[in-house]
């Protein structure tokens, strides 16, 4: 591509460069850039590389603790698990791309992501994702859902990393811009840790992998930027997935680095070539010089400014300790991959690039990372939902068509369709309950009684009605849901999906919403130890849901106590663990039944948080109760109905407070959770010595889901709903609204 | 007891198989790559594994079956040594006409991964000889292409033969007469698209794959 005729300055714009930015770069360099170099200055200072509107309120997450050995800074979490081993984890978002082109976007979400930890020197064991698409009734939805989840599943299963876990969503202010993001869990030795800073000068630039192609150039600008009503004309710019590529790599990867060879490495992400190279370079404080003539070339007469941006996907760079370029070519040879030495360290600090036999760029570092802008955006304090009393809600005016609404309705009927097309057994780890049922998705640390616990989690509706609230309520169900599996909750990833920060009304749901994520985070002893931000999340103006998304990930130390809800029997006991006041601002109950998505998020009160939630893992570690849910979405009713369901008993609740039974069984109070037990009395006298709230709920029995004279379900009926809806959906037979 | 498992690119389920075997049989278990001109000595059972070998972008199993060790697994079949597909393994004995039949895209056009019952067909295999007359097994599927064709007549011979081993309880992938395992008439190659070495022990939801390992190795 040759230099257009349009002024550097306007091609700046062009690149997604405010004007004021384009000037700093001039005062940097004391001269105009040339094309090439403000290319590699448009990607570096992105939103997606920089994060220059997040940064400063990032940095309000707790990120260390005792079992915390590498925050955020670098490909991936990492975590300490005992017995010298690590757990290394990120999760990301492929938004933009997906929305585009569902398969590949979804596909090369699951890759990239796979590549950030594998980098780390951990091998993949565990995959997850959140997923948000718009109104089912929306034209384009049902496409993007099929896109989305068969490219998840196309990659993941080849690859051969059981998707384990996951959440799906649906909101008509998605219709614009989905959400696609994807978690990644590896398992590392923790003396094995690779990372990105290049120890020192004259050492040899290695890549590997894939061949660079002219595809994705510019991904991480569009990533920035908000669609208008051109979106499907970025089409070129999203990347395309070869998933036995990285399968190779990974295998090729980890052979290397057993080998003693690697000095550094990274994988080639968004930004590709540039971000790789120049974060090496930045992290270790040394220059880097590339021979691009030597880059392997998918296609003819590429140009520096090309090859430095392009995504073409599975491609790495590792910086190799000297005098070991033959062990690597050994094992790239024998992987069938591509692989070139393309340059070195240098002493000078700067990033500089060759082409054609001459210097195509020639800059230093220090103005690309560490002087990347930095906002302080303007923001205000966002408004609030103010709170409902149950005695303002009425209660349904058919029971059992409320129940049923809410058991079919799209964002609590069965996701079976979507995660019956991902292979989640493969590796041999994965511990199956009946259909797979538990609050978090469960793999054995291989060789050992450990297990990992993996949830992801965010309620976008509590955000949207009060962003510091809903943050906390993101990370204390996180947090809830690896306890209900028996989990001690460890570290978590976080995935910050907003609209347009340029507006303060959006910026001021980031800051107040970090504010209630990192409260809770400190209070639970939680730290994220990684994360993405994917901002302007908008078209035409319409901005999504604030989406702050999370996984956490937790600890079972003996895999032969832990709990899912398949597992209650007829004549349990169920109990309710933890408060209801019948809090029904933001429900499910008053958006699905009533038609009304006004009143302010349940409250939540994070040393009850914990109380119960240590209760509860006790009572699982013990071995007194295997059958534990947390309660969410839709609060007991749907708590209960999942479990009669999962467990194929039938359940009889007796609702404690009659005036108000729709609040105690609608309410979405938060804290609690439904366990089932064949012996209640000692429960219930360790929690009252324990000065926590645990109260009688039903008793499992009989074959109808049903509460005295205000319901009774045949349990058929009930998984017909449950289970019906998204096949029926997906084949378009399904009501949509 | 000696057993190889073949690793070809793009295979996943290699280690899954290792593991399997070992943990239900105690077995000597090598990994053999696929580029290898001769596999190790004294072979009781080879087995070719699940996964996406190449990629499947060709038909799946297609270009495995071209692998250089691939002529070696012929000859050790010839021998009489017990050769088990799993999954993509399956598909590659197709490709390799070790077995007959070929496996097409799942008539639902997913990948399809869950629990399935499988009936016992034939109990008298030395695949399955372990079962001791149990009739019904349980292990799980994880495929795209498992639905299992073969012309009439090549159906009718199986089932003449006895040589249809499992059998769906529910047909997951439209497989011709829900056919999930088959083996070649002299009964010691198998294929068969559920997995075995997804089921062996009782935390994996069942452990009747640690049967099928036991009894191809106890016929030995």
């Amino acid at each position: 591509m040759s230099p257009p005729a349009k002024s550097l300055a306007e091609t700046a714009v062009e690149f997604g460069l405010k004007p004021e930015e384009y000037q700093i770069i001039v005062r940097r360099l004391n001269r105009e850039p040339n094309f090439v170099e403000l290319g590699v200055f448009s990607v570096m200072w992105s939103e997606h590389c920089s994060y220059k509107s997040s940064r400063k309120h990032l940095a309000k997450f707790p990120t260390t603790g005792p079992r915390v050995i590498q925050g955020p800074g670098e490909n991936a979490g990492v975590v300490d698990i005992g017995d010298g081993q690590a757990c290394v984890f990120k999760m990301e978002s492929h938004n933009h791309p997906s929305f585009i082109e569902p398969y590949q976007g979804a596909a090369t979400g699951v890759g990239g992501i796979m590549r950030d930890v594998f980098t780390m020197g951990a091998r993949p064991i565990a995959l997850a994702n959140a997923l948000r698409f718009g109104d089912p009734g929306h034209p384009k939805t049902r496409r993007l859902v099929a896109g989305v989840v068969a490219g998840i599943g196309g990659y993941g299963n080849c690859v051969g990393v059981p998707t384990i876990a996951g959440e799906t969503n649906f909101h008509h202010s998605y219709d614009g811009n989905i959400l696609v993001n994807a978690l990644c869990v590896g398992l590392a030795d923790t003396d094995k840790i690779f990372y990105s800073a290049a120890p020192g000068p004259n050492l040899p630039v290695v890549y590997f992998g894939s061949k660079t192609g002219r595809d994705g150039i510019h991904g991480a600008t569009m990533a920035s930027a908000e669609f208008g009503e051109d979106a499907e004309e970025k089409r070129p710019t999203v990347q395309v997935g070869d998933p036995f590529a990285e399968k190779l790599l990974i295998e090729a990867t980890l052979e290397l680095m057993a080998t003693g060879a690697v000095a550094a490495i990274q994988d080639m992400g968004a930004a590709g070539l540039t971000s790789s190279s120049v974060e090496m370079a930045g992290k270790g404080d040394v220059g880097i010089e590339l021979d691009l003539d030597c880059v392997p070339q998918r296609e003819e007469d590429m140009s520096a400014y090309e090859m430095m941006l392009s995504e073409s996907q599975e491609r790495m760079l590792a910086i190799l300790k000297p005098g070991r370029e033959e062990d690597a070519r050994r094992i790239f040879e024998k992987w069938g991959l591509d692989a070139a030495v393309i340059g070195r360290t240098t002493e000078t600090g700067r990033l500089v690039l060759t082409h054609g036999g001459a210097v195509v760029c020639d800059i230093p570092l220090g103005p690309l990372t560490q002087d990347a802008p930095l906002y302080d955006r303007p923001w205000v304090e966002p408004a609030v939902q103010a709170h409902l009393d149950p005695a303002d809600v009425p209660p349904p005016a058919d029971w059992s068509a409320a129940v049923l609404t809410l058991m079919g309705c799209p964002d609590v009927a069965s996701k079976r369709w979507i995660w019956e097309q991902y292979d989640r057994h493969v590796m041999a780890d994965t511990l199956e309950e009946p259909a797979t049922a538990a609050d978090a998705g469960i793999v054995r640390v291989h060789g050992t009684r450990k297990a990992l616990a993996i949830a992801c989690d965010c309620t976008p509706r509590y955000v949207a009605a009060n962003p510091f609230e809903g943050g906390k309520q993101v990370v204390a169900e996180a947090w809830r849901n690896l306890s209900a599996a028996g989990a001690d909750p460890i570290a978590l990833t976080d995935n910050l999906n907003f609209g347009n920060p340029e507006r303060p009304e959006i910026m001021g749901q980031i800051a107040r919403a970090i504010d209630g994520m990192a409260e809770a985070c400190r209070a639970l002893d939680f730290p994220v130890v990684s994360g993405n931000v994917s901002l302007y999340n908008e078209t035409a103006g319409q901005a999504i849901l604030p989406t702050p998304a999370v996984a956490g990930v937790g600890l079972i130390p003996d895999y032969a106590r832990r709990a899912g809800f398949a597992s209650m029997r007829d004549g349990d006991a169920l109990l309710v663990v933890g408060t209801s006041h019948g809090e029904l601002g933001a429900s499910l109950y008053l958006r699905e039944v009533l038609g009304r998505e006004d009143g302010a998020p349940p409250p939540v009160d994070l040393e009850f948080e914990r109380r119960n939630g240590d209760f509860v893992r006790g009572l699982i570690r013990s071995g007194q109760v295997s059958t534990a849910h947390d309660l969410s979405d839709g609060g007991l009713i749907v708590a209960a109905a999942e479990m009669a369901l999962a467990s194929n008993v039938g359940v009889e609740l007796s609702p404690t407070s009659a005036t108000h039974a729709h609040g105690f069984l609608f309410g979405e109070d938060q804290g609690r959770y439904l366990i089932a037990t064949a012996d209640p009395a000692p429960i219930l006298a360790a929690a009252h010595a324990a000065g926590l709230n645990v109260a009688l709920a039903g008793q499992a029995g009989g074959s109808d889901f049903a509460c005295h004279d205000l319901f009774r379900i045949p349990l058929a009926r009930l998984r017909e709903i449950h289970e019906g809806w998204m096949p029926a959906y997906m084949a378009g037979s399904a009501p949509v609204s | 007891m000696k057993a190889a498992v073949i690793v070809f690119p793009g295979s996943n389920c290699d280690r899954d198989c290792k593991t399997a075997i070992e943990r239900s049989t105690g077995a000597n278990v090598e990994m053999v790559w696929h580029g290898e001109t001769e596999l190790p000595g004294g072979l009781d059972l080879i087995v070719l594994p699940g996964g996406f070998s190449y990629g499947d972008y060709l038909r799946c199993g297609a270009m495995a079956s071209l692998s250089p060790v691939m002529a070696e697994v012929c000859a050790a079949a010839e021998r009489g040594v017990a050769v088990a597909g799993i999954c993509n393994g399956f598909q590659i004995l197709c490709e390799a006409r070790l077995l007959p039949g070929a496996l097409l895209r799942n008539a639902s056009l997913q990948y399809v991964c869950k629990p399935v019952d499988l009936e016992i067909a034939n109990g008298q295999t030395r695949f399955t000889a372990g079962f001791r007359g149990r009739r019904e097994a349980r292990m799980t599927v994880g495929h795209g292409e498992g639905n299992y064709f073969a012309d009439e007549a090549t159906l009718d011979r199986l089932e003449g033969e006895g040589q249809v081993v499992f059998r769906y309880r529910s047909n997951p992938n439209g497989s011709a007469r829900s056919i999930a395992g088959i083996v070649n008439e002299r009964g010691n190659v198998l294929g068969m698209m559920p997995h075995p070495d997804r089921a062996f022990e009782p935390e994996l939801g069942s452990e009747d794959g640690a049967l099928f390992f036991q009894s191809v190795l106890a016929s030995a």
